[in-house]
């Protein structure tokens, strides 16, 4: 059937293109493993931060916490805070998610992290077609399942990995790589530029905002060099 | 901490962090969204992208560094011209690696 095997050709390009990305996620599922048993979190649960809430920073902003005995109240709060950004995903994924069936946007919602954000909402902008929800499907599912497998390797392993091989600095470098072919058009990287300014601004606010408010404010950049430009040179979308 | 305490964080933390990816997908649809708003999406991933990015490299140890003693900057200057020549993930990611071992022997 045509739509069997696009619906499959399109998740499998998914998978593939996430797993540059591993490399800069898995180091981190591995830390974060090593870093919840040191926090004193017992294995299921360390585990369960991973399976049950998977988001990165918010896992590890919270291990951090419970190491320091912060009330469960408190730390659910503090989740929520450093996860406000998804909302700024959910809402540019919306428009393309709008006619799935809800069992679609159930699970695909359930996959919006950073890294299924970055690669799945830029294959949508740079293509069309039905197939669209199988790619971000296969590549959320990546991650998934290779964030569960690198979390069980760290709770295993403990702090065996050494921090020399500096293998955080792998995301940002695949972070790179999806940014640069998506800086399309002068308000796009005036945008991008105002992003990184703002980022650098605001690095003192804590729970991750200065991240959500330096891409809203570098949005309203985007959209204000749109608006000043003559309309003949607007581009569409 | 309590097995208690933590279940507590667990199942709090899945419902906030589902709650805010589900938001606009699941209860407000784009057409009520108004156009000045739908414009801006198109500009949230190449934004997020690059503040992920800069304080990497510019603020590694957590304050402002634009020397050459600072081998994120250094080691993200080489990648990022190897990702715009080359548009390839691996290829970015290897030479940005290869680039913080090497400028970070002793």
């Amino acid at each position: 059937m045509q739509d069997r095997s696009a619906a499959r050709s399109a998740f499998l390009e998914g998978v593939l293109a996430q797993l540059p990305i591993l490399l800069g996620v898995v180091p981190f599922g591995v830390i974060f493993g090593a870093l919840a048993r040191s926090a004193g979190i017992p294995p299921v649960e360390a585990q369960g931060f991973s399976i049950l809430i998977f988001a990165g920073s918010a896992q590890f902003i919270a291990a951090g916490l419970v190491a320091e005995a912060t009330p469960a109240a408190v730390v659910v709060l503090t989740i929520l805070v450093v996860n406000l950004r998804h909302m700024l995903y959910s809402a540019t994924m919306a428009p393309y998610f709008q006619s799935l069936p809800t069992r679609w946007k159930i699970a695909l919602a359930w996959l919006l992290t950073d890294e299924a954000f970055a690669v799945g909402s830029l294959h949508y902008r740079r293509t069309q077609g039905p197939a669209r929800h199988w790619f971000f499907l296969g590549t959320g599912l990546t991650l998934w399942g290779s964030w569960q497998v690198s979390t069980l390797v760290g709770i295993a392993l403990g702090a065996w990995i050494p921090g020399s091989w500096m293998l955080d600095f792998a995301l940002p470098l695949t972070f790179m790589a999806l940014l640069i072919p998506a800086l399309d058009g002068r308000p796009t990287q005036a945008s991008a530029l105002a992003a990184a300014a703002f980022s650098i601004a605001l690095t003192g606010l804590p729970y991750r905002l200065g991240l959500l408010l330096a891409a809203l404010l570098a949005v309203g950049v985007g959209v204000a060099l749109e608006q000043i430009r003559p309309p003949g040179e607007r581009t569409s979308g | 901490m309590s097995s208690r305490e933590l279940w507590v964080i667990l199942i709090g933390g899945l419902l906030v962090t589902y709650a805010t990816r589900l938001s606009f997908i699941a209860f407000l649809p784009p057409e009520r969204m108004p156009g000045w708003f739908r414009r801006g999406l198109r500009y949230v991933p190449p934004a997020v992208l690059a503040a992920l990015i800069i304080p990497e490299l510019l603020m590694p140890a957590g304050s402002f560094d634009l020397s050459l003693g600072n081998e994120r900057l250094l080691a993200g200057a080489l990648a990022w011209l190897v990702a715009w020549r080359t548009h390839s993930t691996w290829l970015t990611i290897a030479v940005g690696m290869l680039s913080l071992w090497f400028l970070s022997q002793p």
